[in-house]
């Protein structure tokens, strides 16, 4: 457990519905003070409509949630002071030049005029922007929009930051350097709350929370999410015509779900049920030769699929219909 | 509220104006031409009405009467007739709209001291033009009869007689009687009020539209900071369209300023805020620019135009449209615009329609701060 002193973000019973829908299911978990937290989700999970309702942007349906100890219900406005948010779609003014927009948020969060020359640069220099300030925000490319955005976002050292899908449709090498500024923000003190559905950017954060249909699925760092699946192994098959052979493989005794994973299938398998050769056998005696099959380490990937299997198969069809 | 968040606003809305030809032409150049477009074509003064002659007496009385619509201003002369077939073809093709025809005893009756008749005719396909200019023509005809009147008085040795009526009139507030003098200062009015509701109506919805909103309202800006600032740079241009369109009334039409031009600004300044505040709401309310944008053209346009009796008399109407009328707010305004340009009258005689301005002003602010939500839907 975190400790009060420590909490940042507090979320409890976290309920949003639009009509019959229920973008967000009471979601209960807690962000400390400094960290990288993850949600990590696939599209239309919820991931955007938590954010929003923590920033103050959306109002809950019912539960509650506090961030840098303000109620987001009653205290909207004093949460909206200790927050940077940066939202999915590029929301500057891209009529504005690069420097306009910095200005009008600095203006916006009223940063003394003794320290405004100061921020700007600083974050200015922080985003790499010095040769584009009179760029255009509509003449960016999409990693250079998203430097801009995140550094309107922090000019007022906000303690707590929300970033919603910040390195969609970015570049490799953008997405590198945007991560690298998150870990230095997160380094001087402030707490970073993402979205993403990248997997492998998920390994970079210090906590994720995995969401399902509104639902939290699972909780902790990348480590402990990956050695928390103890009651099943992860079987990589390599084998020709996989996308045939993946009915099969799904059908043996023992295995749990089955994904496409790369040219290979991952099987998620019950413990001690059947070894990676007496798969092998099976497939090969199927009719699919096979070039190897063995237990590795478990990717996100594998512990998010398996988890949400085993959520699917628990809540039996009716989810299917809900969902 | 805090000035320098509302001072940030305003700036890059400022900014926002200055990069989009489309909204600066809208605010500048559309009063221009509506002004140009309507001060030329509205006019209502009906002057050198096509006049045929047939003068059938052709005698010394005749002609005299013939001078006297010739030296009018109202008519001009446009044919000569000889007979009728030739003055129907001139009223049939729209040659002439009226025609005299003096007949042939005119002189010996005029000469003998008994009654004469003559014909006046008229195309009263456009019936408000006709019944003006048959107004003209009876002042045209009942003053040379008065004055042979005197004269038939005076050839009897009765000295000293007069024609038992006469009415001494003087004009007041636009003496030259030109319908351009109160139309130009009311049409000022008119395009204050959709200009201003048009720009303004465009300016949230687009945030929400184009999605910046999202961001804005994840900061600790506050409503009427927001709608404060936004209104300010529409306010400089409400107020450069006035003073354009104040010089254009000028220079251009010749429109004579009898009163005070800073209470006209001040007056007006009251006014804009209302109706830049009116498209404020539109915009907040509809969150997406053309819907906001039809609403702002159809609560101003007709009313500003129909019931604010820019042109159209208030007094004429039937009651329940006058009724209607006290909630336009362009009718103070065109009253206190009317009132300084043509009566040159003070904040004193105004001081009523001031302070409905003021509070439709004050009321819209209000509105449109109230409405406006930080929130998602």
């Amino acid at each position: 457990m975190i400790a009060p002193g420590e909490i940042s973000v507090s979320v409890r019973d976290l309920t949003r519905r639009f009509g019959d829908f229920v973008a967000v299911n009471r979601l209960r978990f807690e962000v400390r003070k400094g960290e990288v937290f993850g949600f990590l989700g696939p599209n239309g999970a919820g991931k955007s409509t938590t954010i929003r309702m923590l920033c103050g942007l959306l109002a809950p349906t019912e539960g509650e949630a506090t961030v840098a100890g303000f109620d987001v219900r009653t205290q909207a406005e004093t949460v909206k002071k200790q927050i940077g948010y940066m939202s999915q779609r590029f929301s500057l003014y891209e009529d504005l030049t690069v420097e306009e927009n910095i200005d009008f948020f600095g203006g916006i969060y009223r940063i003394p005029p003794g320290r405004k020359r100061g921020r700007k640069e600083w974050a200015i220099r922080m985003a790499g922007l010095s040769d584009h300030l009179r760029t255009r925000a509509a003449h960016l490319s999409g990693g250079w929009k998203q430097r801009l955005a995140l550094g309107c976002a922090i000019l007022h050292e906000p303690p707590v930051l929300f970033l919603d899908e910040p390195t969609s449709g970015t570049d490799p090498i953008s997405r590198r350097s945007f991560w690298d500024l998150i870990y230095s923000l997160s380094g001087g003190g402030t707490t970073v709350f993402l979205t993403t559905h990248h997997m492998d950017e998920a390994e970079y954060c210090d906590r994720l929370g995995l969401v399902y249909r509104g639902e939290l699925v699972a909780i902790g760092s990348p480590g402990e999410l990956k050695a928390g699946v103890p009651r099943e192994e992860i079987v990589d098959v390599r084998c020709e015509r996989p996308q045939e052979a993946i009915e099969v493989l799904s059908l043996l005794p023992g295995v749990l779900g089955a994904a496409l994973f790369g040219g290979g299938i991952h099987a998620a398998v019950e413990r001690g049920r059947m070894t990676p050769a007496a798969i092998a056998e099976a497939i090969r005696s199927a009719g699919f030769p096979v070039e190897r099959a063995e237990e590795i380490a478990p990717t996100l990937e594998d512990v998010f699929v398996s988890l949400v299997e085993r959520r699917d198969r628990a809540a039996g069809p009716m989810a299917e219909v809900r969902g | 509220m805090n000035a320098r968040r509302l001072l940030a606003v305003s700036r890059k809305e400022f900014l926002h104006v200055r990069r989009d030809p489309r909204s600066l032409g809208l605010g500048i150049a559309i009063p221009v031409v509506l002004l140009l477009l309507f001060g030329y074509v509205l006019t209502l003064d009906v002057d050198r009405v096509p006049l045929a002659i047939w003068d059938r007496s052709r005698t010394p009385e005749s002609r005299e009467l013939v001078s006297r619509f010739e030296g009018s201003r109202y008519f001009q002369v446009g044919l000569r007739a000889e007979g009728y077939p030739e003055v129907e073809e001139a009223i049939d093709d729209g040659r002439v709209l009226a025609a005299l025809v003096i007949p042939e005893d005119f002189g010996g009756r005029v000469r003998s001291d008994r009654s004469s008749i003559v014909q006046f005719l008229l195309d009263a396909s456009e019936a408000n033009t006709a019944t003006i200019a048959l107004g003209y023509a009876e002042t045209v005809v009942s003053g040379y009869s008065a004055d042979l009147e005197v004269r038939w008085a005076q050839a009897k040795g009765l000295q000293g007689v007069r024609p038992p009526l006469d009415v001494r009139y003087r004009v007041w507030f636009n003496t030259d009687l030109e319908s351009r003098n109160f139309i130009i200062p009311g049409l000022i009015s008119v395009i204050m009020m959709i200009i201003a509701a048009l720009l303004t109506s465009l300016t949230v919805a687009r945030e929400w539209e184009q999605g910046t909103m999202e961001q804005l309202i994840a900061t600790p800006v506050t409503a009427p900071e927001l709608i404060l600032g936004k209104l300010l740079p529409y306010f400089v241009i409400g107020m450069v369209d006035l003073a354009v369109a104040v010089a254009m009334g000028k220079y251009l039409f010749h429109v004579p300023m009898r009163g005070s031009l800073p209470l006209l600004f001040g007056i007006a300044a009251v006014f804009l805020v209302g109706a830049l505040s009116l498209g404020m709401l539109f915009s907040v309310a509809a969150r997406s620019q053309l819907p906001a944008s039809q609403m702002a053209m159809a609560f101003t346009f007709l009313p500003a135009y129909l019931l604010s009796g820019f042109v159209f008399s208030i007094d004429s109407m039937p009651r329940v449209v006058r009724a209607v009328t006290y909630l336009v707010p362009s009718r103070y305004f065109v009253k206190v615009i009317k009132g300084i340009y043509l009566k040159g009258v003070g904040l004193g005689t105004l001081a009523v329609d001031t302070a409905l301005l003021l509070i439709f002003g004050a009321a819209m602010v209000l509105a449109a701060t109230r409405m406006f939500r930080k929130k998602l839907r």
